[in-house]
Formats: C-alpha cells, structure tokens, sequence
C-alpha cells in the first residue's frame, strides 16, 4: 500500500516492485499456498488509506501488508490494522512516533528517523570535520522531524547550526540559496526528497556555493538526485540511509544476485527501499513456507524471525522496529551513486 | 535578522526580478482573458506547464547533452522559445474551443466555466503524466518524476552589484521577459487586433456592433496569453532546467495572484504585479524563513486589496490604457 | 443558437419530467412529504450494507468511503453551498474551515482531554468565529477578488499550520479521541451504532448521517426565511439589494459565517474518527472539487449539490480498476458536464429560468457570481 500514481511514487514504486519479485519468485516454485500480491494505491492520502485497509481486512481478507509507503497514512492506518489484528511491514515509513503507539501487529523494517539523523550528524561533525552547518528541511512529515534530529545531534557536537526550510512543490529556492550564501557553512544537510534535493543543490552550487559538502538521507538516495543537480554538480554529494541498496561495485553474493533480479524483472538498477520491501516479502514468504497462513500466525512467526536479509539482518524488537541499526552513507562519484560503508566507519576519500 | 537583509539585498532583489519576470508573463494570461471575458482561465496554469515540455522537446529531440556557445546557443535557445510558444499558445486554444466556447454559447454562468476549468486542467495534467512524458519523451515509467534539462550553456557570472554576481541566464529572462512586454504592449495598442481586444473588453455588444468579429478576437486573446505563458515557461525552463507535470499549479496560483495585486485586466499591472510579487517573497523569505513565502504573498494580496481593491493599477484593459 | 438537436430534444424532455415531479412535490400535503423524508432516511441508514457495497465499491470498503469522502463531501457541499449557491459569493478556499475543524477537535481532544460533544459545539463556534474574521476584511471586494483572497486564506491557514511546530508542524497531531461511546451495546440492523470503535466505521457513518440531516433543516429554514431571500438578492444584484434597503454586508457575514460552522462542524467528526491529521489533508484540490461538485450538482439545489458531491466523491472510488486513468477520465468528465448541463445536473428552477432567458452575454458569461463593476462597464454591457 502506498501513493502508487502520485508525485512521490518514486520512492513507493521500488519497493513493491521488490516485493512483487519475491512472490513472483515463490509462486514460480509451486507451493501448495500462494501468494497474492494486492495493491492499494493510497495517494498518499491517509484517509483514503483507511478505506483501503478496511477493504484488505473485510472483503480482500489480506493475510499480512506491506506498507503503509509514508508515515502520514501509517499514522491513520495504524488502529485499524491493530484493531483487525493484521501485521505490517513497513519498508519506508520512518517516522519515529509509530513505534510508539504499542501497536502488536505493526513493524518497521528500516531505522527510524531518530536513528538515522543523529547517525548522520556523526559523520557530518566526525568523518566530515564540520564546523558551521546549514540544514534544510522540505517541511514534509518526514524532512523536518529528520532535519530537526540532525540539528539536535550536531549542536551537541558542538557545530554551528544555522536553518531554512523550503516548499518542495516550488522550483526556485533562491532565497535558500541566498541565505546559505550569506552564512558560508562548510556542511548543508537536506531533509527532504530527491527531487528537490536535486534542483536545490544545483541552484546552491550555481550561486557559487561550492565548497560546502552536501549532505542527505534516504529520501534523496535516487538517481533523481543526480539527473536534478546535474553530474558536475551532484559530484561528491554523500547520502546517508538507514538502507543498503545494491550499487554497481557491491561483492555480496546475496546482493547481486537480487540486484541482478531486479533489473531481469524492470529493467532498472534497484532504486530506494527496494531491498526493503524485497525483505518485508522475504519475511511473509517465509512466515507462509513455515506452513502460517492467518494474520494472527504470521504475526507471531514475524515476532521471532531472524533471517539474513539484502539489505540486514531482520529481527524485529518488540516495539516492532527492526534490531539492525546501521547507517549507512553513500557518496556521489563520477555521475553515479556508490557505498562508503557503515556512517560510524566509513572516511571521507 | 536585520543584518541578514541587508546581507542578502542584493541576491534576493536579481532572483525576485527574474523570478518576477517569469508570473509576470504568465499573468499576462490570466489578465488578458479577464479583460476580455470576465473569466478566470484557471487551466492558464497547464497552458504553462505544456509550454515547458514544448521548448524542453527541441533539445530532446536534438540530443543535446553538452553545453553550447555562440550562434548554435542562441539558435537553441530561439527555437524553444518558438516551440514553447507554439504548444502553450496551440494548448489555449484547444482550450478555449472545448472547453469555454460551448459553455459561452449555452450563455452559462461564469461558475459553470470555472469548474469547466478545473477540469481541463486536471485532464491536461494527467495526460501528461500518463501519455505525453512517457510516450513523447520516452520515459515510460517515469511520467511522475521531474524531467531535467541538460545545461545548455555556461552560467557565467556577467557583472556584479554590490559585489553580488548577476548571472547570464538571469539577464536572458529578465531582458526577454520585458521584451516580450514592450511587444505586447505595442500589439494591443497599436494594431488592429490590438483595437478589437480592447473593444471588445470595453463593450462587448457595441463592439459587435462596430463590425468586431467577437469570436476571432476571443481566440486571438486565448494565443496571446497562451504564448506569453510559452515564452515564460522556456525561460523557466532555461533558467531551472527542470519540469514535471504538476509544476503549473504553483505557477499559476503565484501568477493568478500577480494579476490580481497588479489589477486584473490589466497588462502593465500584470507586469508590475509580478515583479512586485516576485520581490515580496525573496525580501519577506529573508525576514521570516522561506517556508512562509506563499503566506507572505497571499498577506501581501489581502493588505493590498483592503486599501486598493482593486490592484494596484486599478483593474480593466482600457482604463490604463494598456 | 437554439437548435434543436436531439440530445437537446432529449434534455428538454428530463427537464419536463422533472418538473411535473416538482409540481406534484410542492402541491403534496404535509404527510406525504413526511413519509418520503422518512424514507429517505431509512434508505441512508441502510445504505452500508455490504451488498449495496460490493457493487457500489468493489476495490475498497463501502462504508469507509461512505464516511469519507462521500458522506463528508456531501456535508462540506452542503456548506459552501451557503456561501456560494445561496448568497453567490465564490469561495475558493473553503478547505480552511473544514480544516479549523479539524485541528481544533485534534488539539482541544489531545491536549485538553475535552469530549466529542464539548469540542463539536467550541468547534463550530471557532469555525463560526474564524469565517467572520476571514468575511471582515474581504467581504466588500467583489467576485473574483473574493476567489482569490479565499483562495490565498486556504492556503495561509493550511502552511501556518504546517509551519507552527506547536501544533505538530508538518507531521500534524495522532491520537486524537473517538467519540465516547453513547452505548456499548445498543445494536441496530446488527451494529453497534452508539460505539465509536476503530475498527467499524457505520458508526461514524450514523452520526454523520445525524449531522447531515440537522444541517439539511437548518439550511432550508434559512433558505425559506427573510435571511434566505435577502441572500438571493445579494446574489442577483448586490447593487439592487443594497438600494432596496437589504444589509448586504451584513447578510454575506452570515452566509460565511453559516459555511464556515457547517465545514467546521464536518473537519471535527471527521478528525474524530481519523486518529490523526496533518496539514496535508486540507489542501487546495480539496476546495476546488467541493466547488465543482456544488456546481456539477446545480448551485443553489440543495438535493441537487448532494448528488453532486456524492458523484464527486463516489466515481474515483468506484473506478478504482481504472488506476492512474480515472483522474484523467474524471477531469474530462468535469469538462463535457459543464459544456452539455451547465447549470448543474438537478439545477434550482429559478436557475434554469435565467438559463432560458439567456443572461449569457459575452462580456460576462452569465451572471451568476458578481463581477466587480467598479467602473460600471459590466452593467452597461448587460
């Protein structure tokens, strides 16, 4: 479930495909249960959602979900699927506040914006040596709650921080770009998507800012980032994310060999959250190889999984965040996206 | 707070008068159509958008993927001027034939064409994100995600005020954008064409009565404005290199306002109610944050119409003259 | 201009048939009205039957979308009918009192522990209270600069909240209290209609039906008072109005202000059962399409703006297997509905007469909103 048709699809549309493979692939083996894959284009739009899930609990009879994509909608879905007893996993939305609803049946199978600004503000203010930053949110429910994580994490590091905020649905961001000018940081963090991420690094480096690293999370972890600011422009730009996606020069067997899948099936490198939702299948197929095919044993069997996933190892707590809590940053070389490894490890080349 | 204004006076003045230039041009639109029939275009936004993928489709086709120099930039950037203004003025055209002329004929009420508006705007939308940008600019898949521009030509710095550099790209659209206006304004006072739009905007039936063919002069002022909002969205494009197809929306809320702060109706109040707006909201983003923008120029509106309601320049074609 | 092609033909045969329905309707005697009014309730109640569902909706729950979107449009068009069919004043931003609503049943139910009922009466009068503080300034403009002021309001209400961390910033405000529950046990048709759960949604759906139809009398006592005629005038003539001695201002302070409850009173319900809300819930598209469901339906017919919003709401539910295409199909259906019926599909009798007298001049399209005549040229052009 999730906002298959609107603008933001592009960071829903991966992970689905992911999980379509995995189902595809155990479909193909012919078990005695298949799997259905159902999908629920929500917009984005929570109260649209809610109808969408009554639907898969009363007439679809969903067995477990994938979803909800944003954090918004998982907010108003949430009750209900905890009401209707139906697990969820989330392969996207971050959100740190859902974790702590107590629901039973909700899970996470990605660090939650908590985890993933402080890590990121380590590298800014360690790997990076920075010492006068400037953060950015989009203003969405997911940018500013991660762009105010960084802000506390490197304050306490003892880094100037200066802030803006901007529209995403604009295309100018000039009196960002102005502001940042004026304040001369030596780090920008953006909380937001890639698309503006993309045309908001362009415009800072044709004002002449060009010294400043620029820094971002997981929603701006896309190609987009790259066609928006343009190659020399994005060149060097480093993104942290909660999620390990399988770039070109990747060696885990595992890895390539759904990297490999991925592209077979849609023609397309694995985009963001792909891996994600290909564990989150991983999981259900799994739960359902071991012979449980009602929500409420799914839910108990995803309780005490511990598998190797692509992108970690998925165990889930019991607040339903998933155990793994790695960080990891990925920087912009030559025009394309690579691994720098682990936030707490990686150095700056 | 009062020291990063004047920090940042400068950069924020050239950004707003280039960002101006641009609601102006397509406020020009919503002005042109008001003045003539008492309608808000609210579709003018899409008029806009398909003006960006017209002058984004000539260097797609051409395949330009490095930067220009000399004649070969200036014939590019020509040509996705004529190309923006050929789709977004052939759009409101099409527009106007489908979707208000009939409902001028059934002589339904002014809502009725709003709502007809809505629609056509939704459609144009969809269609684009669905059939055009998939089919046309082959990205299947990706109808949704913004389409980027290949940088055309060099943004090298071409003077400076104040020891803030003024850029190349920002001197083509605002010196483009005026030109178009002084162009527009000497079409609607000086020609034939020109005489019947304001005839028609005055009188509609005395005008009429005079020999002024109503229906050509409709469609004549649906291919002004439309081509303004061409022009607009090639220089948009050339100076953000990007677009999608939602993007009119905004513009043509920021314009629509622009219209109406100048005094809808109105050509020169079009113009300075963009460039007014376009510098409000870079001065008022210094002040407050940028996340307030939008909020800033909707005050901006209410304050302005509480003490002059209507605009700046007072609202009708023929009063200013223009 | 008036030929008579045979969709025309066709048109003009409706039209007759709904006219001898309406003159049958006013000469009935007071019981008979009653029993359909009676009927016309029962059939609500018993509209989220699952097997009116699964042919209404077969890809989502019907009595979700009952709720919302269809039933919470029905009663947001209800309201900016006031304002737009009534009293002929275009608002472009009615989102903002639904909104107002919203977040006051949102903040005064997580921070002040106050009930349902309590913030529904605070919550109306907010909303009562914020559409004057919006009417004050901007009444006296006309037509379309009141669209664009509204529509500038929407929006201003909707980024401030989105900016104001105070109240949840852009991630909005979860949590938010159902109802209490008037009985836990009470069942109807076999629903526990007096519990407001998560899970079951017919609940919400009876209380809003509740709603509705209070607001439904409301508004026709007022349509039918000295308030509602003094609204038409304003409507037809604000000018004419104004010199037969009718408090113009006065009265379009009542129609917002009456609008503004009505949305105000339908964002509390709705953020009662929703749990949570954020600023993106309340956005522009949202007035756009109340607007064109009141004038899709007929503009100042009250049956006529429900069907209309109940049309709006209900197509891109039902055509859920359509996909990425039915918003594309539902902007082309906007289109070919205003060029072939633009006066609405169940227009107000007195609104199809001034179609048929033809008020549409050139220079004004029609009438129905004020332009602003400042300089007088639109009255001469009539």
């Amino acid at each position: 479930m999730g906002d298959l048709t609107g603008p933001n699809s592009g960071i829903v549309i991966p992970p689905k495909n992911g999980a379509k493979l995995v189902f595809d692939e155990y479909n193909k083996t012919n078990p005695s249960v298949k799997i259905e894959l159902v999908e629920y284009d929500s917009q984005g739009d929570g109260s649209k959602a809610v109808g969408l899930a009554q639907q898969a609990i009363k007439n679809d009879k969903v067995a477990a979900m994938i979803g909800p994509a944003f954090s918004g909608e998982s907010a108003q879905v949430g009750p209900v699927l905890e009401e209707a007893q139906l697990p969820s996993i989330t392969a996207s939305a971050t959100n740190t506040k859902l974790a702590q609803n107590g629901w039973k049946y909700w899970h996470r199978i990605l660090p939650n914006d908590s985890v993933q600004g402080p890590g990121i503000a380590d590298f800014i203010a360690g790997a990076a040596a920075s010492k006068n930053a400037f953060v950015i949110d989009d203003k969405s429910d997911y940018g500013k709650p991660l762009a105010d994580a960084v802000k506390g994490q490197l304050e306490t590091k003892g880094v100037k921080v200066t802030t803006d905020s901007l529209d995403p649905q604009e295309s100018d961001f000039s009196s960002v770009v102005n502001k940042v000018a004026a304040t001369k940081p030596d780090s920008i963090f953006f909380g937001g998507y890639y698309a503006a991420a993309g045309n908001l690094l362009k415009q800072l480096r044709d004002k002449g800012v060009k010294d400043a690293k620029f820094f971002s999370a997981d929603g701006s972890l896309d190609k987009g980032l790259i066609d928006g600011a343009g190659a020399p422009n994005a060149e060097g730009a480093l993104v942290g994310c909660p999620c390990y996606i399988a770039t070109a020069d990747v060696t885990d067997e595992k890895v390539k060999k759904f990297a490999d899948a991925y592209k077979a099936a849609y023609s397309a490198d694995p985009a963001i959250y792909a891996a994600e939702g290909y564990d989150a299948a991983t999981v259900l197929v799994e739960a359902v190889k071991a012979g449980n095919t009602t929500p409420e044993k799914i839910n108990e069997f995803i309780k005490t999984v511990d598998l190797a996933g692509v992108s970690k190892q998925v165990k889930f707590g019991a607040n339903g965040e998933v155990e793994a809590k790695d960080i990891y940053m990925y920087q912009v070389k030559n025009g394309a996206i690579t691994l720098l490894g682990k936030a707490s490890e990686a150095k700056l080349g | 707070m009062f020291s990063d204004f004047i920090n940042q006076f400068w950069p924020a003045s050239i950004d707003g008068l280039a960002f101006g230039s641009i609601y102006a041009l397509i406020a020009l639109g919503y002005t042109m159509v008001y003045g003539v029939l008492r309608l808000i275009n609210f579709a003018h936004s899409e008029v806009f958008m398909i003006g960006t993928f017209g002058a984004m489709f000539v260097p797609f086709t051409l395949g330009i993927d490095s930067t220009l120099t000399g004649i070969a930039l200036v014939g590019v950037i020509l040509a996705m001027i004529v190309a923006g203004m050929l789709a977004s003025a052939g759009t409101a055209i099409a527009l106007e034939q489908v979707a208000y002329k009939p409902l001028r004929k059934r002589g339904a009420s002014r809502l009725a064409a709003l709502i007809s508006a809505i629609g056509a705007s939704i459609f144009l939308q969809e269609l684009f994100a669905l059939v055009v940008i998939p089919g046309v600019f082959d990205r299947p898949e990706r109808g949704r995600i913004q389409m980027g521009l290949p940088r055309l030509m060099e943004r090298s710095e071409l003077f400076s005020i104040a020891g803030h550099p003024v850029r190349v790209d920002q001197v083509v659209v605002i010196i483009a954008a005026i030109g178009m206006m002084i162009a527009l304004d000497a079409l609607v006072n000086r020609t034939k064409i020109g005489r019947g739009i304001r005839a028609t905007a005055q009188n509609p039936e005395a005008a009429t009565l005079m020999g002024v063919d109503i229906n050509n002069i409709v469609r004549m002022t649906f291919l002004i404005g439309g081509a303004m909002a061409g022009v607009a969205g090639a220089l948009y494009l050339i100076s953000y290199e990007n677009t999608n197809y939602y993007i009119g929306f905004l513009f043509g809320i920021k314009a629509f306002t622009a219209a109406v702060l100048g005094g809808i109706g109105n050509l020169r109040g079009a113009l300075v109610g963009g460039i007014v707006l376009g510098l409000v909201e870079n001065y008022g983003a210094i002040l407050v944050g940028s996340d307030w923008k939008h909020v800033i120029s909707f005050t901006i509106l209410i304050l302005v119409l509480m003490f002059r309601p209507t605009g700046i320049l007072g609202e009708s074609l023929q009063q200013a003259r223009a | 201009m008036n030929k008579k092609t045979s969709s025309a033909g066709f048109r003009h045969q409706l039209g007759h048939f709904g006219d001898v329905v309406h003159d049958r309707w006013l000469r009935a005697p007071g019981w008979q009205r009653w029993i359909v009014y009676l009927l016309l309730i029962v059939f609500a109640l018993l509209l989220p039957s699952e097997s009116i569902g699964s042919f209404m909706s077969p890809d989502t729950d019907w009595a979700t979308i009952l709720f919302f979107p269809i039933g919470t449009y029905v009663v947001l068009a209800i309201g900016l009918n006031v304002v737009v069919g009534q009293a002929g004043l275009l608002d472009l931003g009615f989102v903002a009192f639904y909104a107002v609503g919203g977040y006051a049943m949102a903040l005064l139910g997580t921070k002040m522990g106050w009930d349902f009922w309590v913030i529904l009466v605070v919550g109306i009068g907010i909303c009562a209270l914020s559409g004057i503080t919006l009417g004050a300034p901007t009444l006296r403009l006309r037509g379309d600069y009141l669209a664009i002021v509204t529509l500038g309001f929407g929006e201003i209400i909707r980024i401030t909240a989105r900016n104001t961390d105070s109240i949840g910033g852009p991630t909005g405000i979860s949590g938010i209290p159902h109802p209490p529950n008037l009985s836990d046990d009470f069942e109807l048709f076999g629903v526990k209609i007096f519990k407001y759960g998560v899970l079951d949604p017919r609940p919400y759906y009876y209380l809003l039906v509740a709603l509705a139809v209070i607001v439904i009398i409301l508004v026709k006592r007022w349509e039918k008072s000295r308030v509602g005629r003094a609204w038409a005038a304003i409507r037809e003539d604000e000018d004419a109005a104004e010199v037969m001695g009718v408090p113009t201002f006065r009265f379009k302070m009542l129609a917002f202000a009456i609008g503004a409850s009505i949305g105000g009173a339908m964002g509390v319900l709705w953020a009662a059962k929703s749990v949570s809300l954020n600023p993106n819930d309340f956005q522009f598209l949202l007035s756009a399409t109340i607007l064109a469901a009141v004038v899709m339906g007929g503009s100042g017919n009250l049956p006529g703006v429900m069907l209309g919003a109940f049309v709006v709401a209900w197509l891109p539910e039902r055509f859920r297997e359509l996909k990425d295409y039915r918003m594309l199909i539902f902007g082309a259906v906007l289109v070919a509905l205003m060029i072939f019926r633009p006066e609405g599909l169940l227009p107000s009798r007195q609104r199809k007469a001034e179609f048929k007298e033809g008020s549409g001049g050139m220079g004004t399209l029609g009438a129905e909103v004020p332009g602003p005549e400042s300089h007088g040229e639109e009255v001469a052009s009539r």
